[in-house]
């Protein structure tokens, strides 16, 4: 079994990423895992799992020449992850409020005291320059119930800070 | 009674649409028992269809009561089933006993009526809502060959929050 690496890429974004880096690393004998890829404030950002049989370097070496034609900057990290390692998400969280500094330490500050463990966190800036708004939503795994996470945040939520939880329970059918 | 072996994505039986029943008897009241005893066995299970165990019947089973705090029928052995109205979206994760390690956001119908035949061919007339209506609509999706994944809403959708207007 080829190892894995940890490949992110990040650059201005352009039409036409996701293919030449995929098509390089498959033309090389990659083989991808999960990956999440997106858009950020004009950047795209990807952040692959690859195997290939080989090292870090080489797998670096894979995509250097499509990278630097489109102006991405590179990074692999061999990892020890594997595939089918997922952890389901119980709990969500949406926060949103006007956009002030420090409300995602906040936030996860007071989450990660009752041992909430993110498993996946995505915000964006809405509103205008004038008034913007911060939105973003975690989902993670806690054994704290709703209402005591409520407690454990009501502080900042007193700030002005909306944070709403749910319960996520898959229907398994 | 037995627990049926469960068919696993990519087996192109899951994508093929499922037949109607015509006779209802004692080999149908022995399978339906024994697809009861599939869902059961599964980790979490709350609905089966038969195209999941390979029959290409028109039969699912829905048990959502071991769920808290939900409205619900109880076991509901549904056959030939066909919604009859559909009010609401709402979305949800949900996964399947047919596409293990993977769970997914899917938008469903908040409430639901349905007509269906019993395991004895009687008329059944229901509505549904919430949890139990997704696993319903989930399931049913299954006899038109049609899988969650074909449903599925990207995770970034959530970043909006679900607002719950009274």
């Amino acid at each position: 079994m080829a190892p894995w690496f940890m490949l992110a890429l990040v650059g201005r974004d352009q039409a036409g990423i996701v293919a030449r880096i995929t098509q390089a690393l498959y033309q090389g004998g990659a083989n991808l895992g999960e990956a999440s890829m997106l858009r950020l404030g004009g950047n795209f950002a990807m952040m692959l799992m690859v195997s290939h049989a080989s090292d870090a370097r080489a797998v670096e070496q894979l995509v250097a020449r499509d990278a630097q034609e489109l102006g991405l900057t590179v990074h692999v990290d061999a990892i020890t992850g594997q595939l089918h390692r997922h952890i389901q998400p119980n709990m969500s969280v949406s926060v949103y409020g006007a956009d002030r500094s420090g409300i995602v330490a906040r936030v996860t500050g007071a989450l990660a005291k009752v041992g909430f463990h993110i498993l996946n966190l995505e915000s964006d800036v809405g509103g205008n320059d004038q008034q913007p708004l911060y939105i973003m939503h975690i989902e993670g795994h806690c054994a704290s119930s709703v209402e005591q996470l409520q407690a454990t945040l009501e502080p900042i939520t007193r700030d002005g800070i909306q944070i709403h939880f749910e319960t996520i329970e898959p229907m398994v059918g | 009674m037995a627990v049926l072996p469960v068919l696993v994505f990519p087996d192109e039986r899951l994508k093929q649409p499922a037949q109607p029943v015509g006779h209802f008897d004692h080999a149908l009241r022995d399978f339906i028992t024994d697809l009861e005893q599939t869902m059961r066995a599964g980790p979490g299970g709350v609905g089966i269809a038969a195209p999941q165990v390979g029959c290409q019947q028109r039969i699912v089973i829905v048990d959502v009561s071991s769920k808290p705090k939900l409205v619900h029928h109880g076991c509901l052995i549904l056959i030939n089933p066909e919604i009859t109205y559909r009010d609401g979206s709402v979305m949800g994760r949900e996964g399947c006993m047919s596409v293990p390690d993977f769970t997914g956001n899917v938008m469903r119908a908040q409430n639901i009526k349905l007509c269906a035949l019993d395991a004895r061919g009687a008329k059944l007339e229901l509505a549904c809502t919430g949890y139990e209506a997704r696993a319903i609509q989930h399931e049913l999706d299954h006899l038109d060959g049609l899988l969650f994944l074909d449903r599925l809403v990207s995770r970034r959708t959530d970043l909006f929050p679900r607002k719950k207007y009274q």
